[in-house]
């Protein structure tokens, strides 16, 4: 009862907190500061059609740097958490096939899935997409590659190369930036092309894709992590 | 028409799903359950911060043909906020990254105790 009432509280706390600074909220009605200047010379200074992956991968390229580093801490992290004792690991379960339409589905979609996921984080300086979306949808893929078959291995082997490739050339294209243009993860190492196509705004399809497969690849490994921590007992 | 307007009802809803995600994560006794609460709380938050950079009127910050189609034709007066949005897809994989874990934890938790109440683990608590 004690309990219910602090709870109570607690929301009626927020729901307070919110209501004044609903009603004293007043929407904003131009750009100020520094959105305005990703705004004003985002096109021209980076040459991505796309002002958020603009400032993304190339104002706060850093911070993208930092994000995927927790996503790989993430991974190894639930890596280290789950991990199986030798006993467990040789241990063979074979689970219940599923139904053929989950199966026949699979193979017509799995391959449109991985393209479309290629397609989005290629596209990301153009289109509303980028590499943590492109990679999700790869990552989906792979989930339903495993729901259509349960006792499908992943190949542990192609998911650290990806990971590590990737992670690498990302880290690599950034520090070429220093000495190539104008500091850490500077796009303009390649030209930025003709505005609005498929190879402009310098290295950001590249480093994008980069960013895709590592984001693919690492989620892909924690649904491994969890397929075969199925066989913990 | 001032209460209709986008950016209110999304802010309205972002603080909606905060206080239902905060009830979720109090109130639960099904860890799975207080999982679900923290990504709708993610959720909540990340719609509100996004409709703190909406503008009236205003289209993606996506330069196509949208924006020149627009009356003023000038990026700066026809797009919405783009560092938001930017800060938002960092915050969604954060937040990915912290329900995984969770799911992780609830697991070994699961293995320790056979059970997903919250009550049968207070090995802590004195």
């Amino acid at each position: 009862m004690l309990r219910n009432l602090l709870i109570g509280l607690v929301l009626a706390g927020f729901v307070f907190i919110f209501y004044n600074l609903y009603i004293t909220y007043e929407p904003k009605t131009e750009l100020t500061g520094i959105a305005a200047h990703y705004a004003e010379k985002g096109a021209v200074e980076v040459g991505a059609a796309n002002l958020v992956t603009a400032v993304v991968v190339t104002y706060r390229g850093f911070d993208t740097l930092g994000e995927i580093t927790i996503l790989f801490l993430t991974a190894s992290i639930i890596a280290f958490f789950l991990k199986l004792s030798k006993v467990d690991e040789e241990k063979i379960i074979v689970h219940r096939g599923t139904s053929e339409l989950l199966i026949t589905a699979s193979k017509i979609l799995i391959p449109i899935i991985f393209l479309f996921g290629a397609y989005v984080f290629m596209n990301g300086h153009l289109t509303p997409g980028g590499g943590f979306q492109g990679g999700a949808i790869i990552a989906s893929g792979v989930v339903l590659s495993i729901l259509a078959n349960p006792n499908r291995q992943i190949n542990h082997n192609v998911i650290i190369w990806v990971e590590s490739i990737s992670g690498v050339s990302f880290v690599l294209i950034g520090v070429l930036g220093i000495f190539l243009a104008g500091g850490f993860l500077d796009n303009r190492i390649l030209g930025l092309g003709e505005f609005g196509t498929l190879f402009s705004a310098g290295a950001i399809p590249i480093i994008y894709s980069f960013v895709g497969l590592k984001v693919g690849a690492e989620i892909s490994n924690i649904l491994n992590k969890y397929q075969k921590s199925q066989k913990e007992s | 028409m001032e209460y209709f307007d986008l950016g209110k009802i999304s802010l309205l809803i972002g603080f909606l799903l905060i206080i239902i995600g905060f009830w979720g994560v109090l109130s639960q006794k099904n860890i799975i359950k207080i999982i679900i609460g923290f990504a709708i709380l993610n959720t909540g938050i990340n719609i509100l911060m996004v409709s703190l950079g909406y503008i009236r009127g205003r289209t993606a910050p996506i330069i196509d043909s949208a924006v020149e189609q627009a009356e003023n034709h000038n990026v700066l007066n026809s797009v919405v906020d783009p560092v938001p949005q930017a800060l938002v897809l960092t915050a969604i994989v954060i937040g990915f990254g912290v329900t995984a874990l969770l799911l992780a934890y609830a697991m070994k938790l699961f293995r320790a105790k056979r059970t997903l109440d919250i009550n049968n683990f207070n090995d802590l608590k004195w």
